[in-house]
């Protein structure tokens, strides 16, 4: 290979390949080797940059030039200006969403450089098909010192001295886990690792999965070595179908490289790793379950003790981590736990990745250290909330976590503040949600999830959350009674204390932190039949306030019912009769004079129409004129 | 392939070592031709091949080429500013294919500024004002 001297980075993570980035790398290449560049530029494809919103995006260095949302067309600028004359394409510049500020470097994105990488140290920096690259970053040279110069005893010690707890969601040390395993004796045991990642709006272990896949690989190597397994198997969903072939690829390039397979490095340690593919259902993340779909049972948790440790995947001493949590610890081995203690909390040591997204400006994948307020990472890192309106509530945890309202967002992500809330610190999925967002829809949005992702097995969680749904699904359609609100909180106790697995433990917590923050939303849903964000149809009335209302007829041009009607510069009206309650007018309406009412208003406001057209039927009328 | 032994990560990493120093940064030196229009019109784009070929020959891993827009400082081009880590930047005007060379072989592996090709020291020339 010739030395080249641009190196362009281009984002093949799934988000920007559904934005196009195959047929950009492709165009790419075909410009370069027309202006005969090929021997100058070197074109990679590599996993998620983490900037998912922006997408395709691409890196170019040396300089660090971040190019955003660019397309086929945008392909023979980019090469005749900044590769051929070096001045780089400003329109695809960066722009600050809230000051408008051009940012042409990646380092000076606020995005990016708030950031802390370590799980994601490889993100946007590597090809993920090829192990060389990933080798020459540091890559299996943990494995290679836990293979050829620790002993068992040592790794678990390292471990347990970082305080790295799994990512998955329960925050469980890691290296206890792995001291429990490894002290059972076993003629076979097995390391596993839980690719299924299901919560809605997470997509953490599926990027490191894209951009990284060996690193989960020398995780497990690492873990192995310590537990004595010779077996491993990573579970991944279906849907993730690139995560799967870059994970394939890697396992062959480990394996032709004697990285996996027997007599590893020349030493007798063996393993073998496997991929084994999930159908996707929620409940096979849990550890149990997990291990049982394996087997090719039906994925049903069990109940513990025996904990997998003794008696795991085919009844083998096993162990289950995250990816997350894999890619965490070559760098523990290598750089050491104190090194990996220097970020986060006493308790909540490291970083942690989160996949944000809602109503926020920078939609995408970050890693923070543990202990940053949640401020900081909605509105320095995420951007703030979009369109001008105001945060309202944070997510965290998916439908296993709870909603967070703006006072507590000064709350320090650690797994032990977090679950002061009533949330949990999860995955890693964080959905922000605005003022636009009603949350007893929210409540019950997640409740859907958990209600159709149960898997039958425990009557509380069967039955209890298709009842809470039930009385949530009355409440958004106007007919729910007093007593509700306290019925959700003793069938959410009750599911939380009978229920088995964490699906069944955690299923309440969307609707219990909603009633604890949001109390009001529930009372005027139930008691005036009002949702005061229009969101649920049944509960809302939309009408005109004709003192702010300029007549510049945007909401009418926006009514897809056409139910909206005025004369320009004067105030209009929404006819009550027409109104579906979509609620685009009063999205539209940059005057705020769309106004939600209770759904009382709509037979007054219909009465009063009826009334006016009666008089409007006498000439006398001149307001109509 | 063959199968590694732990020393061999070692050596596949070295062999990286240069397409990682354009990724990552922390390079020695850095050396910018200044292209643009007029820039490459007075054969910067000579230069800048010339350059490439030598840095792929010399083996050395920590010096990256870079370009740029043009200098902009009419008579003196095609131009190329060597930037070694620590000091400040050193412009050459009047540059083409060997007398590039003799820079990257002068200055940057050796240490020795080619003083009667030195038009600007210091500070670069602007670089806005590309005609």
């Amino acid at each position: 290979m010739k030395t080249h001297r641009i190196s362009v980075m281009l984002c093949g993570g799934t988000g920007c390949i559904a934005s196009g980035s195959m047929k950009l790398r492709d165009a790419m290449v075909e410009e370069i080797k027309k202006r005969g560049l090929q021997d100058e530029v070197n074109v990679v494809l590599t996993g998620c940059n983490g900037f998912c919103a922006q997408g395709p995006v691409m890196t170019i260095y040396p300089e660090d030039i971040f190019y955003q949302k660019v397309t086929v067309d945008d392909i023979p600028l980019i090469v005749e200006e900044h590769f051929i004359k070096g001045r780089p394409v400003e329109k695809l510049f960066y722009k600050e969403p809230v000051k408008k500020k051009v940012i042409p470097l990646m380092r000076d994105i606020p995005f990016f450089s708030l950031q802390v990488l370590r799980a994601l140290r490889n993100k946007g920096l590597i090809d993920a098909e090829k192990i060389d690259e990933y080798i020459a970053r540091d890559g299996y040279q943990a494995a290679a010192k836990a293979i050829t110069q620790m002993t068992s005893e040592q790794i678990i010690d390292e471990m347990k001295r970082s305080g790295l707890r799994g990512r998955g969601g329960a925050g469980f040390p890691a290296g206890l886990k792995w001291e429990l395993c490894a002290k059972v004796e076993g003629d076979q045991k097995y390391i596993l690792c839980n690719g299924d990642e299901g919560d809605p709006g997470a997509f953490m272990d599926r990027s490191i999965m894209e951009a990284d896949p060996h690193v989960v690989l020398e995780g497990m190597l690492i873990g192995a070595k310590a537990i004595g397994a010779s077996k491993g198997y990573i579970y991944v969903r279906a849907e993730y179908p690139l995560a799967v072939q870059r994970l394939k690829i890697a396992i062959d390039q480990a394996k032709e490289y004697g990285l996996l397979g027997d007599n590893i490095l020349g030493t007798d340690f063996s393993l073998d790793i496997e991929i084994y593919l999930g159908a996707g259902a929620f409940v096979c993340g849990e550890e149990t379950a997990l291990m049982r779909s394996i087997e090719g049972e039906r994925g049903m948790p069990r109940p513990r003790p025996p904990f997998p440790a003794q008696k795991g995947l085919w009844d083998k001493p096993s162990v289950l981590n995250n990816v997350e949590t894999y890619a965490n610890i070559p760098m523990i081995i290598l750089k050491g736990a104190d090194w990996f203690r220097s970020m986060g909390t006493e308790k909540s040591a490291g970083t942690k990745v989160f996949a944000l997204s809602g109503a926020i400006n920078n939609i995408g994948l970050i890693e923070v250290p543990m202990g940053i307020p949640l401020r900081q990472i909605i509105y320095d890192i995420g951007g703030g909330i979009p369109k001008g309106r105001k945060f309202k509530a944070v997510q965290l945890g998916g439908p296993s976590g709870g909603c967070m309202p703006e006072p507590l967002l000064d709350t320090p992500v650690t797994y032990e503040d977090i679950v002061q809330t009533g949330a949990i610190v999860g995955s890693g999925g964080m959905v922000v949600m605005d003022n636009f967002n009603c949350m007893v829809n929210v409540a019950k949005f997640f409740l859907e999830f958990t209600a159709d992702e149960s898997c039958g097995k425990c009557t509380p969680c069967r039955v209890g959350t298709t009842v809470m749904l039930d009385i949530l699904t009355r409440i958004t359609e106007g007919k729910g009674h007093e007593g509700d609100i306290e019925l959700l909180q003793s069938m959410s106790k009750d599911i939380i204390e009978s229920s088995l697995c964490g699906l069944g433990q955690t299923a309440p917590n969307p609707v219990l932190t909603t009633i604890k923050y949001f109390r009001d939303e529930y009372e005027s849903h139930i008691n005036e039949k009002w949702c005061k964000t229009g969101v649920c149809r049944d509960l809302c009335t939309f009408y005109i306030n004709k003192e702010k209302c300029i007549g510049c007829g945007a909401c009418a041009r926006a009514c897809p019912k056409k139910a909206i009607s005025g004369e320009k510069k004067k105030p209009h009206e929404i006819d009550q009769n027409m109104c579906i309650q979509c609620r685009v007018c009063y999205e539209t309406c940059k005057f705020d004079s769309v106004m939600i009412g209770p759904r009382s208003m709509r037979e007054e406001l219909k009465k009063k129409e009826e009334k006016e057209q009666t008089t409007d039927a006498e000439p006398q009328s001149v307001e109509t004129a | 392939m063959p199968k590694l032994a732990a020393d061999d990560l070692k050596k596949i990493k070295d062999s990286y070592r240069s397409v990682f120093t354009i990724r990552e940064g922390g390079q020695r030196v850095t050396i910018t031709v200044h292209m643009g229009t007029s820039g490459i019109a007075a054969g910067a784009r000579s230069v800048m091949e010339a350059l490439l070929d030598e840095l792929h020959n010399s083996g050395v891993s920590d010096v990256i080429a870079n370009a740029s827009a043009s200098s902009g400082v009419p008579g003196k081009e095609p131009m190329a500013t060597v930037e070694v880590a620590g000091e400040s930047p050193v412009t050459y005007g009047g540059v083409d294919a060997i007398i590039i060379k003799k820079i990257f072989r002068e200055h940057v592996l050796n240490g020795s500024p080619l003083q009667q090709f030195i038009v600007a020291k210091e500070s670069e020339p602007s670089c806005e004002a590309e005609s």
